[in-house]
C-alpha cells in the first residue's frame, strides 16, 4: 500500500499545475529516444528518427509524448490508486505493445531531468525525491500485470 | 558502449562550461542522492549527512574532481581513474547499481543549474560518460 505524506502530495500537485503537458511530454519522449536510442525499437512507424533534430521535430514523437504525459496526469489525480489507474495500460503494454518494463524506468528518469531543467532551483532535493518516488511507482504499476 | 568523437567533444565542452561550479555540483548531487535514494547513505555511516554538511561538501569536491579528471583524459578514462578503480574494488566496494543513481542526480543538478547546457545531444553524451565512469570504477570488482 503506497503511502504519500501531505508534503509529497503537495510537491507533486503543486509542480504538475505548472507543467505544460504537451511540451514536457514531447521533450521527455524525444530525450528517451535520443539518450537511449534502443528505445526507438518500439516506434518503427514514426518516420524520421535519424538524428536528434529529426526526433525533436517529429510530429508523431510530439503527439505520443503528449499522450504519455497526459496519462501521467491521470496517475496524479489518483495517487492512492496507481495500480487501478494503470491496470488496463499494464495489460496493453505487455500483451499488445510488448514493452520491457525497464523502459518505464528509463522514461521516468528522463522525465525527472526534464522537470529539473524546467523548474531549476524550484526542483529542490525534496521535490526530486518525491518525483523519483512517483515515477518509480508508475513504472511499477505499469509492470504489474505483466505475465 | 563507446564514446564517439562527438560525445567526447560534448563532454569536454560541458565541463568547460560548468567550470568552477563542478565542486558545488558534486556536493549537490550527493545531497540529492542521499535524499532521493536513502539506501545510498549506508555507505556513509561515518558522515554527518545533515543539510550543509562540510563532509558532504568535501566529498562532493572529490567526486567532481574525479569527473573532471576523467573528462580531461576522456580517451583513457580507465587510465585516469585507475587508482580510484582499485580503491573502489578493494576498499569501498560500493555496489555497482549506485553509480547509476549518482549519475542520475548529477544530471539533475546540471539540468537545474544550467538547462541551456543540457541539450538532448549533450544529455546523451553526459549520460554515456557517467556510465563509462561507473563501469571503470567497478571494473576490477571481480
Amino acid at each position: 500500500m503506497v503511502h504519500w505524506t501531505a508534503e509529497e502530495k503537495q510537491l507533486i500537485t503543486g509542480l504538475w499545475g505548472k507543467v505544460n503537458v504537451e511540451e514536457c511530454g514531447a521533450e521527455a519522449l524525444a530525450r528517451l529516444l535520443i539518450v537511449y536510442p534502443w528505445t526507438q525499437r518500439f516506434f518503427d512507424n514514426f518516420g524520421n528518427l535519424s538524428s536528434p533534430t529529426a526526433i525533436v521535430g517529429n510530429p508523431k514523437v510530439q503527439g505520443h509524448g503528449k499522450k504519455v504525459l497526459t496519462s501521467f496526469g491521470e496517475a496524479i489525480k489518483n495517487l492512492d490508486n496507481l495500480k487501478g489507474t494503470y491496470s488496463k495500460l499494464s495489460e496493453l503494454h505487455c500483451d499488445k505493445l510488448h514493452v520491457d518494463p525497464e523502459n518505464f524506468r528509463l522514461l521516468g528518469d528522463i522525465l525527472v531531468i526534464v522537470l529539473a531543467a524546467h523548474f531549476s532551483k524550484d526542483f529542490t532535493p525534496a521535490c526530486q525525491a518525491t518525483w523519483q518516488k512517483l515515477v518509480g511507482l508508475v513504472a511499477h504499476a505499469l509492470a504489474r500485470k505483466y505475465h | 558502449m563507446v564514446l564517439s568523437a562527438a560525445d567526447k567533444s560534448n563532454v569536454k565542452a560541458a565541463f568547460g562550461k560548468i567550470g568552477g561550479h563542478a565542486e558545488e555540483y558534486g556536493a549537490e548531487a550527493l545531497e540529492r542522492m542521499f535524499i532521493t535514494y536513502p539506501q545510498t547513505k549506508t555507505y556513509f555511516p561515518h558522515f554527518d549527512l545533515g543539510k550543509g554538511s562540510a563532509q558532504v561538501k568535501g566529498h562532493g569536491k572529490k567526486v567532481a574532481a574525479a569527473l573532471v579528471e576523467a573528462a580531461n583524459h576522456i580517451d583513457d578514462i580507465a587510465g585516469a581513474l585507475s587508482k580510484l578503480s582499485d580503491l573502489h574494488a578493494q576498499k569501498l566496494r560500493v555496489d555497482p547499481v549506485n553509480f547509476k543513481l549518482l549519475g542520475q542526480c548529477f544530471l539533475v543538478v546540471v539540468a537545474a543549474h544550467n538547462p541551456a547546457l543540457l541539450t538532448p545531444e549533450v544529455h546523451a553524451s553526459l549520460d554515456k560518460f557517467l556510465c563509462a565512469v561507473g563501469t571503470v570504477l567497478t571494473a576490477k570488482y571481480r
